[in-house]
């Protein structure tokens, strides 16, 4: 019986790891074009190791031609790293004041937070726009830092965790004579620390994957990020497909990186808060 | 008496200085909703009443009423959009179907379930643009791997996929499924591990099977995520943009246009902001409907 039931589990992890390849081939079978010479890419049976390589030429033409890579990746790092900060900074202040601070107004103000949520952000480009001219923030980098900073979600989730911090902590640094900035700093945010790290790690994958707000919110071609610039690569370079695949795994490849290293925040945190950007 | 007051005043002035730090916390995110969304959504419905185009400059604004909703209903390739929107909801329970019975799998039944979960998550985090350009190069009539193993393998015709009127959707929700199946399985998965095992096991004595057993306990047990994912799906089809524009601009002949599409093409191409904004509202009002249907639903369908 005890044998049998192994044997079963084999069974169903073999057909699991076939159902599994669907959902990894496209993105070995990226990566190998990315390594092949134009004319092979397409061919069939498809070569999953390429058998002529020619990964160096590829990658040396995606980063030094005439599509400036570097720049688009610099340009990248810069916007989410600054809005994963501002976001994170803002959603934790927001998230310590709606859960321990007892203010007039608190659950009207947290529900008007809260509904700011249901509003599509296609729906409010137009306005977003014309505001953005009028403060000169069209075509910044600050600009998309903002866009990006300031969202319902952060605050509702990162609240969550805030509410699970049992009164008694805070309650003690009250009676050392702290205030509440002092508590925020140093009793509350140390005790929810993983979930104020999941939601980093969250935030700045979204804030990497972001295409609408980029493509609405800046214009020259030395600003835009890693994702408009493949864009833009693959629809001018649409023929040379190795090169596109080439601009596609350098595009994805930091983030994978992050979300293998760090897995097991990631799924938590998504599990927890059943959250989506 | 004097100590009374006293102590009163020292009460207000605490009353006071817990008021000021609360706004103080609470401000940035406040100020930055308020600039970004709140008056934004304000408005979009001021604008959904005008015929104007931004770049125009606001003394050529000109209110004409509800004439723009009017207009959305002769626009046809608005219907168009709105109906390809309807139909990509079937996406929604055919990756929730299919993400339960792999969740429920990956629980029990195997081996290496760490692995597992990150590989069917891999989609979800990669961004949509990169997804989109590979899939065209997969889905490609000619020399894509994936006709070619049609091919390969008997199909005399295989379908054009995003160039075909007909096939060109269904494309699309076939790989709005691949992204989307990881997440709603994680879900499910922490929902799974929060029923008793001690509850299978009884239903083990009672000799039921494992059909009975996922019918009469799995699925009740998740009801509460599946109406979550329900209402969550259903409403980012309704957002989704991304992909369309990166993968087929609503082409071809509108058979991929959606809500968002159209009002982005509105609004930037056409420079139509009356126009657009009223179909910014239509949009907003399609959410907050499903919105509202999840804080009743959740009261009556979902059991615990």
């Amino acid at each position: 019986m005890e044998k049998q039931n192994r044997i079963a589990r084999l069974l169903i992890t073999l057909v699991m790891l076939l159902l599994g390849a669907a959902f990894v081939l496209p993105f070995v079978w990226m990566i190998s074009a990315s390594f092949k010479p134009e004319i092979d890419v397409f061919k069939y049976p498809i070569e999953w190791i390429p058998k002529h390589w020619n990964a160096v030429e590829n990658y040396r033409e995606v980063w030094l031609g005439d599509h400036p890579f570097a720049i688009y990746y610099w340009n990248t790092i810069k916007v989410t790293v600054l809005t994963t900060m501002v976001s994170v900074l803002v959603s934790c202040m927001a998230a310590y004041g709606f859960s321990h601070v007892e203010f007039r107004g608190r659950n009207f103000l947290f529900v008007l937070v809260l509904m700011t949520f249901m509003v599509p952000p296609a729906s409010i480009l137009v306005p977003q726009f014309m505001i953005f001219r009028w403060l000169h923030l069209f075509d910044t980098h600050l600009g998309l830092v903002l866009v990006g900073s300031f969202s319902a979600l952060g605050t509702f989730m990162l609240r969550q965790f805030f509410m699970g911090i049992h009164k008694d902590y805070l309650d003690a640094g009250r009676m050392d004579g702290a205030g509440h900035p002092r508590i925020f700093l140093q009793i509350a945010l140390p005790l929810v620390q993983p979930a104020v790290a999941t939601y980093a790690i969250l935030r700045f994958i979204w804030t990497w994957n972001d295409y609408a707000n980029p493509l609405v919110f800046l214009r020259s071609d030395k600003l835009a990020t890693i994702q408009l610039g493949i864009q833009k690569f693959a629809s001018e370079s649409g023929a040379f497909y190795s090169l596109v695949m080439a601009g596609t795994v350098s595009a994805i490849l930091p983030l994978i990186l992050i979300f293998v290293l760090g897995q097991k925040r990631v799924i938590e945190g998504i599990a927890l808060g059943g959250v989506k950007g | 008496m004097d100590n009374s007051t006293d102590k009163k005043k020292r009460k207000q002035r605490g009353e006071r200085k817990e008021n000021l730090a609360g706004y103080l916390f609470v401000a940035p995110m406040l100020i930055g909703l308020i600039v970004l969304t709140i008056i934004p959504t304000l408005l979009t419905l001021i604008l959904s009443f005008t015929d104007w185009s931004f770049i125009a400059g606001i003394d050529k604004i000109k209110f004409v009423g509800f004439k723009n909703y009017i207009k959305l209903f002769d626009d046809n390739v608005f219907r168009i959009s709105l109906k390809n929107n309807l139909i990509m909801l079937f996406v929604v329970p055919v990756q929730m179907i299919l993400a339960l019975i792999l969740a429920v799998i990956v629980d029990r039944v195997v081996f290496f379930k760490n692995f597992f979960k990150v590989i069917f998550f891999l989609p979800y985090i990669s961004s949509i643009v990169a997804v989109a350009i590979v899939f065209q190069l997969l889905f490609h009539p000619s020399y894509g791997p994936i006709n070619k193993f049609l091919m390969a393998v008997g199909v005399k015709n295989p379908p054009l996929w995003l160039a075909d009127i007909h096939y060109a959707l269904p494309s699309i929700m076939i790989i709005l499924v691949w992204v989307g199946i990881g997440f709603c399985m994680i879900v499910y998965l922490a929902a799974l591990q929060s029923i008793p095992r001690d509850l299978y096991e009884s239903a083990d004595i009672d000799g039921a099977g494992v059909w009975t057993r996922f019918m009469r306990i799995t699925l009740p047990l998740v009801s509460p995520t599946t109406f979550f994912l329900l209402v969550t799906g259903i409403i980012s089809t309704f957002k989704s943009f991304d992909i369309i524009k990166v993968l087929t601009e609503g082409k071809p002949a509108y058979s991929t246009s959606v809500v968002t599409y159209h009002l982005y093409t509105k609004a930037f191409d056409e420079l139509k902001t009356g126009y657009a904004s009223s179909i910014a509202w239509f949009l907003l009002g399609c959410v907050l409907l499903i919105t509202l249907f999840q804080l009743y639903g959740q009261k009556k369908w979902v059991n615990y």
